[in-house]
């Protein structure tokens, strides 16, 4: 027996079930139940939310990658559409132009995207902060220039179109089809960077953030870990550019600006940085925010038409004003606020609070 | 031959000069105490064996167990960290947002094998690697009488407690050099006395040499089997805890205006 039940908890006995991902028998079952949900809600739910479940899927996955180099290893980026635009384009054109079926293209997408993401993280070896922040602007920008410029490969400004895959016989762009696709790789996303950060290596990102001069001299080769966790990172971005390529059919270079790159930021730091479960709590809040409020835009419209000229404005403001609001009142993002909701059941009806 | 020879080691900061051609050794399985007043170039000494500051001329040598010498002074702080030197700073270097536990984890990083990939699948072998580590880690925990504190955030422990988990995480690397830079700053007489039986035991026990920097004259003399005395960067004395007390240049640099009176 490695564990032992006591009415006040649960003693571990063994290090490796204290070490386990879900030592405890509660998390097993919200795990459970999660699973079922997941299972479920396809058939439930309409084309429109599943469509943005697909895209919260996708966000999961981006927002999962750019955590581990900007939460988890301290290396701030703006360079997140630029890496997303390399996975979905390389995708794209290695299944266009090469001729791979499609789960050949992806993998060897994230790959030559972990190659870039280790490129444009030289600067980290020298630069920290904001002024590496301005570095990999850099990256954006060449990579932006190259879409619509070089357009002999990427076809500039006209977007690359790509035939729909298919998955077992049907076409992987409906959003039925793709839930299941985005789903495991979501899934996937999360338990690989949940087990990287409780095992050596995610140590080591962890430690070259907080502390760069003692990580060095516990034998930790520095230059080394940040290009890793650049590359890392960059191959999960990566990936989520490829499923946007193949989940869209078209890859148009109007996705990865900029903006794409602060919108993922905001997705991290608002859910929790350094977090697997904030990266899919921000992404989530952040892709059904303009949705939601999009939503009661449109009932309002109804009901006081003479409003409508003012609603993008209105919403444009709320998104910003949510994102402030967390910001100011739960800097440590949803994450947290997850987990002081937990601790309240914890011990629930006890009015007893953790810390 | 001894384990550690830095000869006419020079550093430069600027216009100021923090070594000026200094020589020294530390030899096998000695406790060696490296004192002298603020500003003497104590904390350089350390920075430059550990490859955290390349000094301007001179060398640093480690004769390894295997009878090669390398020449530290050209090597990068995770190559020296391989070699068995291991250290604690001046002002606490923890990794502040994780547990005791986790800490000490990091400090078995080079004794342990796995990649990005290896972690990410964590499958049977990188979790029998962990597991196995674990092992090495409680040990230490246990020789250090940490049980109570590990899975608490290293930031929110007391100071004392901090340096005691510092000097945890050198010892995990299992070293062969251990540097403490300071380790009794700023602690009360009881904690003191117990960070001083700590360094013996693991000198005694475990049989690492042990460069120790301290300005509490009363816990070198009983710790140290040999003192070496610095100012402004240069070695104005060395000897045995009792000569380098009775020496007349050492009284006039040091001990005679020490920070907290020992001199007398
Ligand atoms: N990074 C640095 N930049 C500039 N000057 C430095 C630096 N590090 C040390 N110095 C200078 O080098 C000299 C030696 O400093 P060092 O820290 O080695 O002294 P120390 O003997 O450890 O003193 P203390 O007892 O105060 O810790 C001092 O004059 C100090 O101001
Ligand atoms: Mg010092």
């Amino acid at each position: 027996m490695n564990r032992m039940r006591y009415e006040c908890g649960v003693f571990h006995t063994r290090y490796a079930s204290e070490m386990g991902l879900r030592p405890r028998p509660l998390q097993r079952i919200r795990l459970v139940l999660i699973a079922a949900a997941i299972v479920v809600y396809p058939f439930v739910a309409n084309g429109y939310w599943l469509d943005l479940a697909n895209q919260v899927a996708i966000a999961t996955v981006g927002a999962i990658g750019l955590n581990i180099l900007v939460g988890y290893t301290g290396q701030i980026s703006l360079g997140q559409g630029a890496f997303m635009a390399i996975g979905a384009y390389s995708a794209g054109l290695l299944t266009l132009q090469a001729g791979l079926p499609w789960a050949v293209g992806i993998p060897v997408a994230c790959c030559i995207t972990a190659a870039a993401g280790a490129f444009f993280g030289l600067p980290s070896l020298r630069l920290k902060g904001l002024y590496l922040a301005i570095a990999t602007l850099a990256a954006q920008e060449i990579v932006e220039w190259l879409m619509t410029h070089w357009t002999w490969l990427t076809g500039g400004t006209e977007a690359l179109v790509l035939a729909a895959p298919r998955l077992f016989g049907a076409r992987m762009n409906s959003p039925f089809v793709f839930y299941w696709l985005g789903a495991a790789l979501a899934a996937g996303t999360a338990l690989f960077a949940a087990n990287l950060f409780r095992s050596r290596m995610g140590r080591a990102f962890v430690a070259v953030r907080d502390q760069d001069i003692a990580a060095s001299v516990i034998g930790v080769d520095v230059a080394r870990t940040k290009l890793l966790a650049f590359a890392t990172s960059s191959f999960l971005v990566g990936l989520a550019g490829a499923m946007i390529a193949f989940y869209r059919n078209i890859v148009s270079w109007e996705r990865f600006t900029l903006e794409t790159s602060v919108v993922y930021l905001a997705m991290i730091i608002v859910g929790g940085l350094g977090s697997v479960r904030g990266s899919f709590l921000g992404a989530a809040l952040i892709t059904l925010l303009p949705a939601l409020i999009n939503n009661v835009g449109r009932a309002v419209q109804e009901t006081a038409p003479q409003a409508a000229g003012l609603l993008p404005h209105v919403q444009h403001a709320v998104f910003g004003l949510v994102i402030i609001v967390f910001l100011i009142f739960e800097p440590r993002g949803l994450s947290k606020l997850w987990g002081n909701v937990k601790d309240y059941f914890h011990v629930w009806p006890f009015a007893y609070r953790k810390g | 031959m001894p384990l550690l020879e830095l000869r006419d080691l020079t550093l430069r900061f600027g216009g100021v000069t923090a070594l000026a051609g200094l020589d020294m050794e530390v030899r096998r399985g000695e406790l060696l105490a490296l004192i002298g007043p603020n500003g003497a170039g104590k904390t350089s000494v350390l920075n430059c064996i550990s490859g955290l500051c390349r000094p301007g001329s001179g060398t640093i040598t480690l004769h390894g167990r295997d009878g090669e010498r390398h020449a530290l002074h050209r090597l990068p702080p995770h190559r020296i960290a391989a070699l068995g030197v291991a250290r604690t700073f001046q002002n606490i270097e923890l990794f502040r947002h994780m547990t005791v536990l986790e800490n000490l984890m990091l400090g078995r990083h080079l004794h342990m094998r796995g990649g990005v990939l290896a972690g990410g699948a964590y499958l049977g072998r990188q979790r029998r690697r962990e597991i196995e580590q674990r092992r090495q880690v409680e040990e230490v925990i246990d020789f250090m009488n940490l049980e109570p504190l590990r899975n608490q955030v290293v930031g929110q422990l007391a100071y004392g407690a901090q340096r005691l988990v510092e000097m945890a995480r050198a010892l995990t690397l299992d070293p062969a050099l251990l540097l403490l830079d300071e380790p009794t700053a700023g602690m009360n007489a009881e904690e003191k006395e117990s960070m001083a039986r700590f360094i013996l035991d693991l000198h005694e026990e475990r049989g690492i040499a042990v460069l120790v920097i301290d300005h509490d004259i009363d816990v070198i003399m009983d710790i140290a089997d040999r003192v070496v005395v610095l100012d402004f960067g240069r070695r104005i004395g060395e000897g045995a805890p009792a000569e380098v007390r009775a020496d007349r240049a050492v009284i006039d640099a040091y001990l005679g205006r020490a920070p907290n009176g020992a001199g007398d």
